[in-house]
């Protein structure tokens, strides 16, 4: 399979009349760490969640690596994307350990091999998780939890990871080390669709930004063309301040 | 779940089947004292397996622990369809049609109503939307109920005795004639509920995860729903509605086996249904020599759990 990045065509969704994505049509490079980013409502989300087929099928379409995500059965799907959303409350009592053994499903249909305890063991040291591994999840802390879903996605080990918020709940060092992480991915050839709120974590570590608002996507390019002063004041109905620290763009949004 | 824990469920199961079965066994006519004991025991040992693995399953699909088939009206849309089938051919007709092809139109058709019903509830609900499905299934079951009372109170009083006699749990009941049908009904589904185990578990993770993950989760529901349908309908053709039965014993078996797998929770509430039902029954007909009935004191412990359940806050 060529990974040729996801490829989004007169994608539009709608609640009850209210349009919450207008037709979208973009390429999501493959390889690349890309950050989607945009202020509360943007549709950034729901964008996110039509690529991982997690909403019903839309109206476009959207293929990932040349896989039509409406009509590939959602098994293959599964070691194709990985998708790690914002709800990460569980109805089931559940081990970290557990948890992120559920991230194999796609390869091992519930009958782990020694790789899938492998991967498992790699992505509970990857996110800190081995002293937590016997835990069960509704003992953890918010953040602990969160770092327990990563590592489920990323043992999903597929091409394409798509997060929706994932620095939620995290505290810097565990923010810092998880985007370190998407880049180690990157570096080994994996594709990353990250929704990030934090416009730095975006200028420092993405490759590629969307940015979108109002169900629009106005921007798209490299960070140092799409986080300028001009862009982001407009992005957010806000005067912002862009600065540069080590050749990439420093956002002082908080001045 | 700790393998001495499973011991004791299992013991307890093989203590109530044995007392039900050799306890007081008289020097007369042994083979047919032990083949009525037999026959009552199957009945309500496929009952009991039935509304525990129903109740596990539908709590599975919902993402909560405080819902039953019977609390979302599951054994009313049975009662319902029983009642129609009664006003619509009278009581001669109805007691005219073969045990067992009125069973598999029964259960059939309820099937296919609980389907088209829940499935459109629970295949769409977000797991915020949970209120409106616990909502939506009382309302419903209410409805049902409702329905077969107003068909009962149009019937002839000879009509009415036979649907009335339908409408509560009689453990000393159990229908001899579709005592067959029922297991050739349920025990497949208990296998096919047994062989769905690991994609249960990745349903209870909620429907953003198991998507992700590769389960295609609206054919999972609807197979799901179909299976606590028929579950359901053996359970309450054969014994009537119980209604808290099927609660105490998932919550049972979720607390004594926190977090296992789904094959070990369907198992481990089948046995515990069992003990309960088979040990409880022994104790009613045999102990107490039917000056109670245990369907009352079933619902009235599970009233008080249900109610311990909503205190504690578990409405998850």
């Amino acid at each position: 399979m060529t990974a040729t990045g996801i490829e989004i065509s007169g994608l539009r969704h709608a609640i009850r009349g209210t349009e919450i994505l207008a037709p979208a049509t973009l390429t999501i490079p493959a390889g690349r760490i890309t950050a989607l980013i945009g202020p509360n409502g943007a549709g950034k989300s729901t964008l996110s969640r039509l690529i991982a087929r997690i909403e019903p099928p839309p109206a476009g379409t959207v293929a990932v690596n040349g896989l039509d995500v409406a009509t590939t059965r959602t098994g293959r799907l599964a070691r194709e994307l990985a998708f790690l959303g914002q709800h990460t409350t569980l109805a089931s009592r559940l081990r970290v350990r557990e948890l992120v053994a559920f991230g194999r499903w796609p390869h091992c249909h519930g009958r782990p091999g020694p790789e899938d305890h492998a991967a498992v063991a790699r992505a509970l040291d990857d996110f800190d998780l081995a002293p937590l591994a016997g835990r069960f999840l509704d003992t953890l802390s918010g953040g602990q939890a969160q770092r327990a879903h990563l590592a489920m996605a990323v043992a999903q080990q597929t091409p394409w990871l798509i997060l929706d918020e994932p620095l939620n709940n995290l505290d810097l060092a565990h923010a810092r080390a998880l985007m370190a992480h998407l880049a180690r991915l990157r570096d080994a050839g994996g594709s990353i669709l990250v929704v990030l709120h934090d416009l730095n974590f975006a200028a420092a570590w993405a490759d590629h930004v969307v940015a979108m608002k109002a169900g629009h996507v106005v921007a798209e390019g490299p960070p140092e063309a799409v986080l300028t002063e001009d862009r982001l004041s407009a992005l957010y109905d806000t005067e912002i301040r862009v600065g540069t620290h080590g050749g990439r763009p420093l956002v002082l949004h908080h001045l | 779940m700790r393998p001495r824990t499973a011991l004791v469920v299992a013991l307890l199961l093989a203590l109530a089947v044995a007392l039900w079965l050799f306890q007081g066994l008289g020097p007369g006519n042994r083979p047919f004292v032990l083949g009525l004991r037999a026959t009552k025991l199957a009945a309500l040992a496929l009952v009991a397996a039935s509304v525990g693995m129903a109740t596990v399953l539908f709590q599975t699909v919902a993402q909560n622990r405080i819902l039953t088939p019977a609390i979302m009206g599951f054994d009313a849309l049975y009662l319902l369809i029983q009642s129609l089938a009664v006003a619509t051919l009278g009581t001669v007709g109805f007691a005219m049609l073969p045990a067992g092809a009125k069973f598999a139109a029964e259960t059939l058709l309820m099937t296919a109503v609980a389907v088209a019903l829940f499935g459109a509830l629970l295949g769409r609900a977000a797991p915020e939307a949970i209120g409106r499905t616990i909502l939506t299934g009382v309302v419903l079951g209410i409805l049902f109920r409702s329905g077969a009372t107003l068909i009962a109170r149009m019937l002839d009083p000879n009509a009415h005795a036979v649907v009335q006699a339908a409408s509560f749990a009689d453990f000393g009941r159990p229908a001899a004639g579709t005592l067959g049908w029922a297991a050739a009904v349920a025990l497949p589904a208990m296998a096919l509920a047994l062989a769905l185990g690991p994609r249960l578990d990745l349903l209870a993770l909620g429907r953003e995860r198991a998507v992700s993950l590769g389960l295609p989760h609206r054919a999972m529901v609807l197979v799901t729903l179909a299976l606590v349908a028929l579950l359901t309908a053996v359970s309450t053709a054969l014994v009537g509605p119980v209604a808290f039965f099927g609660l105490i014993v998932a919550g049972l078996a979720h607390a004594l086996a926190p977090g296992a797998r789904h094959r070990v929770l369907l198992l481990t509430a089948a046995a515990l249904a069992a003990t309960l039902l088979i040990g409880g029954q022994w104790a009613f007909e045999r102990l107490l020599g039917l000056r109670a009935t245990l369907s009352v004191v079933i619902e009235f412990a599970g009233g008080i759990f249900f109610l311990a359940l909503l205190l504690k806050g578990r409405i998850r």
